[in-house]
């Protein structure tokens, strides 16, 4: 035995060795792997009728032609936000009424109690009332939209889709599967940027996890489409108003594969020089979902984790907001000069100081804006009562000067603004670099403050 | 011979009460089992059936990126389940492959579960064959067999049991079907009830030379260890990783952990979810 060997000796003995193999290692090594595979198969599979494959390539060939497959997508996303749109107004309005109606009973009761008023206030004005808007604003939208998604994501359409849009990322020189990260990035952006990890090239990868952010997550989505339900559909007939607010919703989608796509080239083309590598996509024989996986997924994993997140959140900004309301110095609240501070500055993005204080506020999960930016207002006394969906337009509005740009804006500054807490987390925990972390962030907010720039400027000239 | 898809009345027979699913009570198990595959095949499915876990499933490659552990109970003994991520090979190419490999080869499971797609079972074997390299307590679970019954394929699982050398158990997860059996087959294989006889591709005469070559020099260094084998394939190649293991002594750890008895390497890392 000799005893003089060490490892290093393996290592060296295998580098001498290697040349001395003809066409290749690997080479050899895949095609003798391959012939056996083949020959262990032939032995063991035997293949009948094809009847359902036959369907299945049917589909597959409508779902991803080169003329149909994209309208088709964005048919079948219109369909969904359609859906969820339509159904989540009347329990919206339900919720909040029943939800606003516990809390003058409350309030009034403990008023009757005796106890001290800014008790009450806090409690009740502040913690619940935080917790009710996000309750009323997220709950049914979510309810209805992440069940479609998980039956779309059982059914096995998400390779379908990476595969129609392979050709826009290649041109970006990012990877293919990005779209795939995409498409988990409307459950959660963290999410997405966990699954970045299919991507195999660490330049691709980067991209895809800069890029994330860009697709509205399912905390954002009920922002944006109660925004375009009592905004854009305003604008249009009755009839029509459903339609409407599905396609301003998907043209927000839109906007952000669009930014997705620009970021993706610009990176690729600077920082993260390269071009786009190959890749082999398996796209799925189609499965019949199962309902009770799917309702546990949509429900508990979606529904429950995003709305008892928004909860965390949303009841201490509740009660942020309410003690800034209440807190006077020189005959104005705290929020009101904060607001009055950060007003100009709103008006110059087409929004205004209120807007901006809920961002400020909401930065923890920023998906919780509007239902903070609703908690500033009734805080601030621009909004006494807390009014259902349908009254909200007007009160904001005739209250507090809302046109279509600041509805538009928002919805813009959501898609846009940088990632929440828990993304920039997850963000820094799989690059493990400070630089591409603050650099998300950079990137995101400093796209939503110039978009929204440009779209008043423009606006406000013509 | 082909008809291999009947169900045995054991299957449907109350003995079914015999797999408790132990969710996350993992404190105190026996056995460790892994479950490797190509994506989408149905590892997390059989997971959850397993575990009673509800680990996120969805029908697109890819889903499963970190490795979820849970735990089961079969016939008084402890199980501890690894849900790997799919992978296509374990050529170590990008970071859910190295989580699938490292921890085939230095986790050390009991047992390793290759979960197969009955309607592509030729582009599945060639992980079987791969984890087949490394380690010979492998069980090829066929899953999908609902699915390849109503496409018209037949799949001889004794032929493919003989072919590889390891046990092929049909199954399909969703529905349960096989699960009693495949468990079994499992225990069996651990025990040694089922000696594996793993299938080595052998390649050409001038390449299994360097193979041996390589091979005789690792088992000099590390008597005792069971895939010197793979070890070399993977030097020959160039893997900048199984360099690095076995110059920092993770392999020669791996080694002479394994000669303890008392002291299970795989437990140490299971439980320290080292990868």
């Amino acid at each position: 035995m000799n005893s003089t060997l060490t490892p290093q000796d393996i290592i060296d003995q295998a580098d001498a060795l290697r040349p001395q193999l003809s066409s290749g290692f690997r080479d050899e090594m895949v095609k003798s792997l391959y012939a056996e595979v083949e020959r262990i198969t032939q032995r063991a599979v035997q293949v009948g009728s094809q009847k359902k494959y036959d369907l299945d390539q049917r589909i597959d060939r409508l779902v991803t032609s080169p003329i149909f497959g994209l309208p088709l997508m964005l048919l079948l996303l219109a369909g969904v936000f359609w859906v969820t749109i339509v159904g989540a107004n009347a329990p919206s309005a339900l919720l909040a009424k029943g939800l606003f109606f516990l809390e003058d009973q409350a309030a009034a009761l403990f008023t009757q109690w005796g106890i001290p008023w800014w008790i009450t206030g806090f409690l009740w004005h502040g913690v619940y009332r935080g917790l009710a808007w996000v309750i009323s604003v997220m709950l049914p939208p979510m309810a209805i939209f992440f069940p479609i998604f998980t039956i779309l994501e059982d059914l096995g359409y998400l390779p379908r889709v990476a595969f129609n849009l392979d050709f826009l990322f290649k041109r970006a020189g990012a990877h293919g599967k990005q779209s795939l990260t995409m498409a988990m990035g409307f459950g959660c952006n963290a999410a997405g940027v966990v699954a970045t990890r299919v991507i195999d090239s660490p330049r691709e990868r980067l991209i895809a996890i800069l890029t994330n952010n860009f697709v509205p997550c399912n905390g954002r989505f009920p922002t944006l489409i109660m925004l375009a339900t009592i905004f854009v559909a305003a604008a249009f007939p009755p009839a029509f108003a459903s339609f409407a607010a599905a396609g301003a919703v998907v043209g927000v989608v839109l906007v952000g594969v669009f930014f997705t796509l620009l970021v993706s080239w610009g990176l690729s083309k600077t920082v993260l020089k390269g071009e786009a590598s190959a890749f082999t996509l398996e796209l799925p024989p189609y499965r019949r979902p199962n309902i009770g996986r799917i309702l546990y997924t949509s429900f508990i994993d979606r529904t429950v984790f995003v709305l008892w997140r928004a909860l965390l959140t949303a009841a201490p900004a509740g009660a942020v907001i309410w003690i800034l309301a209440n807190i006077n110095v020189g005959g104005l609240s705290l929020a009101q000069h904060a607001a009055d501070f950060l007003n100009p500055f709103g008006v110059l993005l087409g929004l205004d100081g209120v807007i901006l204080l809920a961002y400020i506020i909401a930065i923890p999960a920023n998906e919780i804006v509007v239902p903070t930016m609703m908690m500033v207002y009734m805080g601030v006394g621009m909004m006494t009562d807390p009014p259902d969906m349908n009254t909200l337009r007007t009160l904001l509005v005739d209250g507090h000067g809302w046109t279509m740009l600041t509805a538009v804006n928002l919805m813009l500054f959501s898609l846009l603004h940088n990632p929440c807490a828990t993304t920039i987390m997850t963000i820094y925990k799989e690059t493990k670099s400070y630089k591409w972390t603050t650099l998300s962030v950079v990137i995101t907010l400093g796209l939503a403050f110039l978009v929204t720039f440009l779209t008043a400027t423009i606006v406000r000239l013509f | 011979m082909s008809k291999v898809l009947s169900t045995s009345p054991c299957e449907t027979c109350p003995a079914n009460a015999r797999l408790e699913q132990m969710g996350l009570k993992l404190e105190k198990f026996d056995k460790v089992v892994a479950l490797a595959g190509n994506p989408n095949t149905g590892k997390s499915t059989l997971f959850n059936a397993l575990t009673g876990l509800n680990q996120h499933t969805g029908n697109w490659p890819g889903k499963t990126v970190t490795r979820a552990e849970g735990g089961y109970e079969f016939s008084g003994v402890r199980y501890k389940l690894v849900d790997l991520p799919g992978t296509y090979s374990l050529l170590s190419a990008s970071q859910d492959e190295e989580v699938a490999r490292n921890f085939i080869l230095f986790g050390q499971p009991d047992c390793t579960v290759v979960v197969t797609d009955a309607t592509a079972l030729e582009r599945n074997l060639n992980l079987v064959l791969q984890v087949m390299e490394i380690t010979e307590k492998v069980v090829v679970a066929v899953n999908l067999m609902d699915e390849a019954r109503r496409k018209g394929i037949q799949v001889d699982v004794r032929s493919l049991s003989r072919d590889l050398g390891v046990p092929a158990i049909p199954i399909t997860a969703r529905s349960g079907e096989g699960l009693q059996t495949l468990l079994s087959t499992i225990s069996d294989v651990i025990t040694g009830e089922i000696q594996t006889h793993a299938l080595r591709v052998q390649g050409t005469p001038e390449l299994q030379r360097a193979i041996s070559t390589l091979s005789q020099q690792i088992e000099q260094i590390y008597p005792g260890i069971p895939n010197a084998r793979w070890l070399a394939i993977r030097l020959l190649d160039g893997d900048a990783r199984v360099q690095e293991a076995i110059l920092n002594g993770e392999i020669a750890e791996m080694v002479s952990s394994q000669q303890r008895s008392d002291v299970s390497f795989s437990r140490k890392m299971a439980v320290e979810g080292r990868q």
